[in-house]
């Protein structure tokens, strides 16, 4: 099996060369002392599906109770959960699930997947390294990450103050997650960020160590393909905004347990600081969480339409510019807490820069498709369906991003249907993209075509029945986070839980597609896409041996960064 | 089941085309009167909701609160109104008019064309540069042009939206004159308190109605309230915010106002609210438990009766010269402010 590029394989090594990339350890020391990236890349997408699972079914309970006005399943849930049989803890639960749907999404299901995932996997097969930097490091990465989502798990069933579970939204504001959360819930959940947050800024250093270091011979920054550029861009937010996550909820924990008053007026404290801290890592976070999925996406439409990317390093600029201005937005988020007037100018100005760079990149993946050759294999559809929902979520972004206009929507259910339009439909549909563009790749099977495409349809379908009408809710005044509300809203709510049936019914599809094509799929060929997919992973065989690129794969001057493939000999 | 999802999908497509967003900008001008004598068990409620109460103060001798107006002050359903029911709620203050305005005709139709015209390209490109009708690919990779026209394009639609936005943000933010109304609401796990530091610093304490009481009220439940946060229409109001152990946020979409109240932080902005009437509206900062159980109701009066009123809760006015002097700045505030339509 060749350990090498195609082509490049000077050396003939014959069935040595197999034993020796192909031995693996055995199961216990390769999936839990794991140094592997292929391996521990594995474990992050299964860990980041079991997670989605479980935040995906949390918003069912959530939707389902929304079908009508009234309460009508919390008071059990409660009681399911350990708690009392009142009000106000069926209540308390609404705010359990809106809190643990938000964190194990942004968290342990986007985040894993993206970066723990697929950058795991393909950075160093896209760069041409036989690994990441720092192998042990990787493998911590991962298993702070599922510690993580187990003391996140664990918090819901101790006490949080008006019932079991940590109440506070995904964004633990003080006073309420201070003096407003009295029981270790908030502490765990606190915790769940640090061991989740230390997981990712070490993941972060080996990302940023492993492109800058251990690219192939000859692959410039300016050869990298645009997913390599859109981890390393990540990685360097990741890296800058969760030590202020660390410090802001650190300051929570002693607030909480040691008498600090960091974020409470009667000490001197101020709760708004606590909002300024997150939001200086919450902001960048969003692009955390779409930035890889741009990447993704720019591979997989040059790759499908035989073109090579439109304006490559306008698109790689325009990540780093997204980037540098995702860093001074942050009090978008805090329209309404009182800013003074210049700030809030400041902030809309700024705010809609970023539409600039943003348009750059769609402009760009269109303009790839322009004069190419497309064939529609189920990546393909997942892009154009992430193109499209992407700019709806993105434009009303620019209508949120009006200070004086955020006053009547900010907290209220258009914002929730903007960021699940940029987030449940832009960055979901590029992972399912990237999902179904590189699984011949990780598991040596073809998934079947006819199955992507139901899921993608049937998907498509549900995450608009379900999302589009939020922006009217939100119009009319539905504020954001309420288990009940008046009857007005009851009709656009009801389409919305309807749209979630619909959703949830197309997961089927995906997960029969797995197991189908790890039963029964074809053999994938080293290049099942064809002649557009020129980056070094589809020179390697399907799935690649354990060690890649023994021997280094060198790219030549007289390949620009429209061919990552090495020359052939 | 089917048809109502086949109504909405048209609706939602309705809303996204630019006719209807002129629809919705006529709508303020010629309100859609539901005049909908809503069956009013509270009684002294007839159509004609800003004499009623004064009416009722001069019989009774007392404060009797106002019968909300349907679709006026609340959100509108659906059933009741489809195209209303996708939009804002109508406006019943200059910066609300002005916002509204600025979204109907500037965002709105911008980033419908936007979208619009991405998917019209993306369509183009599926039906124009598919695999058999276009089977060899080209090779362009630049066209510096065209990736500076879409840079710069950008910019200037920004931009033009940007002058809007920051007049909008510079009325929002106009300091109050001396002698504005002020009310000062805040925050508690899980209700508001008014308090009217003007008029002698009572304060009202608001509680959510329960269902029962709210339908018996003819009120909408989840959003009626006991005691309303009662003030003078026309007239500049000094609205504070605060609360006293989480965040709340004091919201109120018909008026296009929502300010966080903060413990340990007196936010303070201008409202002037152009009518009489009832306004509904919601906390909005999650704040435990019961945050969906403190809605806000505002009760909007002429001047005098608002004195009546304040008399009634043993309050007293800012004096005889100022109580009267109070309804000539709300004359002259209306009319410079009507939005530029």
């Amino acid at each position: 099996m060749a350990t090498t590029a195609e082509g490049f394989d000077i050396h003939d090594h014959g069935h040595d060369a197999h034993d020796h990339a192909d031995h693996k350890p055995g199961f216990f020391a390769r999936w839990f002392m794991s140094t592997n990236h292929k391996d521990i890349g594995t474990m992050y997408l299964i860990f980041a599906i079991i997670a989605g699972i479980v935040g995906g079914a949390i918003s069912g309970i959530m939707r389902v109770e929304l079908a009508e006005p009234g309460i009508q399943y919390l008071q059990w849930w409660a009681q399911f959960m350990g708690g009392g049989n009142d009000l106000n803890t069926a209540l308390h639960m609404w705010n359990v699930f809106i809190t643990a749907h938000g964190l194990i999404m942004v968290f342990f299901m986007v985040m894993p997947a993206m970066i723990g995932g697929f950058g795991n996997w393909f950075v160093p097969l896209m760069i041409g390294a036989p690994d990441m930097a720092f192998p042990r490091m990787n493998n911590v990465s991962f298993w702070l990450t599922v510690a993580g989502f187990i003391s996140l798990l664990f918090s819901l069933f101790v006490p949080g103050g008006t019932g079991p579970g940590a109440g506070t939204g995904w964004t633990v504001y003080a006073p309420l997650s201070t003096s407003g959360s009295v029981g270790p819930a908030v502490d765990f959940a606190i915790f769940s960020l640090h061991l989740a947050g230390a997981g990712s800024i070490l993941g972060a250093t080996n990302f940023i160590t492993t492109i800058f270091n251990m690219r192939a011979p000859g692959m410039t920054l300016h050869k990298m393909p645009l997913f390599v550029w859109s981890v390393l861009v990540t990685a360097f937010l990741l890296l800058l905004a969760l030590p202020v996550l660390a410090a802001a909820i650190t300051m929570l924990l002693t607030d909480r347990n040691f008498g600090t008053t960091f974020f409470n007026p009667a000490g001197g404290g101020d709760p708004v600081l606590y909002q300024h801290l997150f939001w200086f890592f919450g902001h960048p976070e969003v692009y955390i969480m779409i930035l890889p999925g741009f990447g993704m996406i720019s591979q997989i439409v040059a790759t499908f339409s035989k073109k090579p990317v439109f304006g490559y390093l306008g698109m790689a600029y325009a990540m780093v510019a997204i980037g540098v201005v995702g860093f001074i937005v942050w009090a978008h988020h805090m329209y309404t807490v009182g800013l003074d007037v210049n700030t809030k100018m400041y902030f809309t100005a700024a705010t809609m820069v970023i539409a600039v760079p943003t348009g750059v990149k769609i402009f760009s993946w269109i303009a790839t498709m322009w004069g190419g050759s497309i064939s529609f294999k189920s990546p393909m559809v997942w892009s154009m369906g992430f193109i499209f929902l992407f700019t709806v979520g993105g434009v009303t972004g620019v209508v949120l991003a009006n200070g004086g206009i955020d006053d009547n929507l900010h907290d209220t259910y258009y914002v929730v249907a903007h960021f699940h339009y940029v987030l449940s439909m832009g960055a979901v549909f590029s992972m399912f993209a990237g999902f179904y563009y590189w699984f011949p790749k990780m598991s040596g099977r073809m998934h079947s075509e006819l199955l992507s495409h139901l899921h993608f349809w049937t998907f498509f379908v549900g995450v608009n029945v379900i999302f589009f009408p939020q922006h009217f809710l939100g119009m009319q005044g539905m504020p954001r986070r309420y288990p009940d509300y008046a009857e007005a809203f009851t009709f656009w709510h009801q389409i919305s839980t309807y749209g979630y049936y619909i959703m949830a019914g197309s997961m089927i599809f995906f997960f029969v597609n797995i197991l189908y094509a790890l039963v029964a799929g074809k053999k994938a060929e080293a290049n099942p896409w064809g002649e557009g997919a020129t980056t070094l992973e589809w020179t390697l065989p399907s799935p690649p041996p354990y060690h890649q690129f023994e021997t280094l794969p060198v790219i030549t001057d007289a390949h620009d960064y429209h061919d990552h493939r090495p020359a052939t000999a | 089941m089917k048809k109502a999802i086949l109504a909405a999908i048209a609706a939602g497509l309705a809303a996204f085309a630019p006719v209807s967003v002129s629809a919705q900008v006529a709508a303020p001008a010629a309100p859609v009167v539901t005049e909908a004598p809503a069956a009013t068990p509270a009684a002294a409620a007839p159509a004609d909701d800003v004499a009623a109460p004064a009416a009722a103060t001069d019989a009774a001798g007392g404060y009797t609160p106002m019968a909300p107006t349907k679709g006026k002050g609340m959100p509108t359903s659906f059933e009741e109104d489809a195209a209303k029911s996708l939009t804002f709620q109508d406006q019943y203050s200059d910066n609300g008019e002005y916002a509204l305005w600025m979204h109907d005709v500037i965002l709105m139709p911008v980033i419908t064309v936007i979208s619009l015209l991405v998917l019209g390209l993306l369509l183009y490109v599926v039906v124009r540069f598919n695999r058999r009708r276009n089977p060899v690919a080209s090779k362009t990779t630049h066209n510096t042009l065209i990736e500076v026209v879409w840079t710069i394009v950008p910019v200037i639609i920004l931009v033009i939206i940007a002058v809007p936005s920051i007049t909008l943000l510079a009325r929002q933010y106009e300091t109050p004159p001396a002698d504005a109304v002020t009310i000062k609401a805040t925050g508690y796990q899980w209700y508001w308190g008014y308090t009217y530091p003007d008029h002698g610093d009572f304060e009202v304490v608001s509680n959510m109605l329960d269902e029962a009481a709210a339908l018996k009220a003819g009120e909408p439940h989840q959003l009626a309230v006991d005691k309303r946060m009662v003030v003078p229409a026309g007239v500049p109001l000094r609205i504070q915010t605060t609360a006293s152990d989480v965040i709340h946020a004091f919201a109120v979409p018909s008026l296009w106002f929502k300010m966080d109240a903060v413990p340990g932080r007196l936010n303070e902005k201008l409202l002037t609210i152009k009518e009489p009437g009832v306004y509904y509206g919601q906390c909005s900062e999650l704040c435990g438990a019961r945050h969906g159980y403190m809605p806000i109701v505002i009760e909007a009066l002429p001047p005098a009766e608002f004195a009546a009123w304040v008399k009634e809760q043993g309050g007293s006015m800012p004096g005889e010269e100022a109580a009267a002097a109070a309804p000539a700045p709300a004359a002259e505030a209306a009319p410079e402010a009507a939005p530029a339509t």
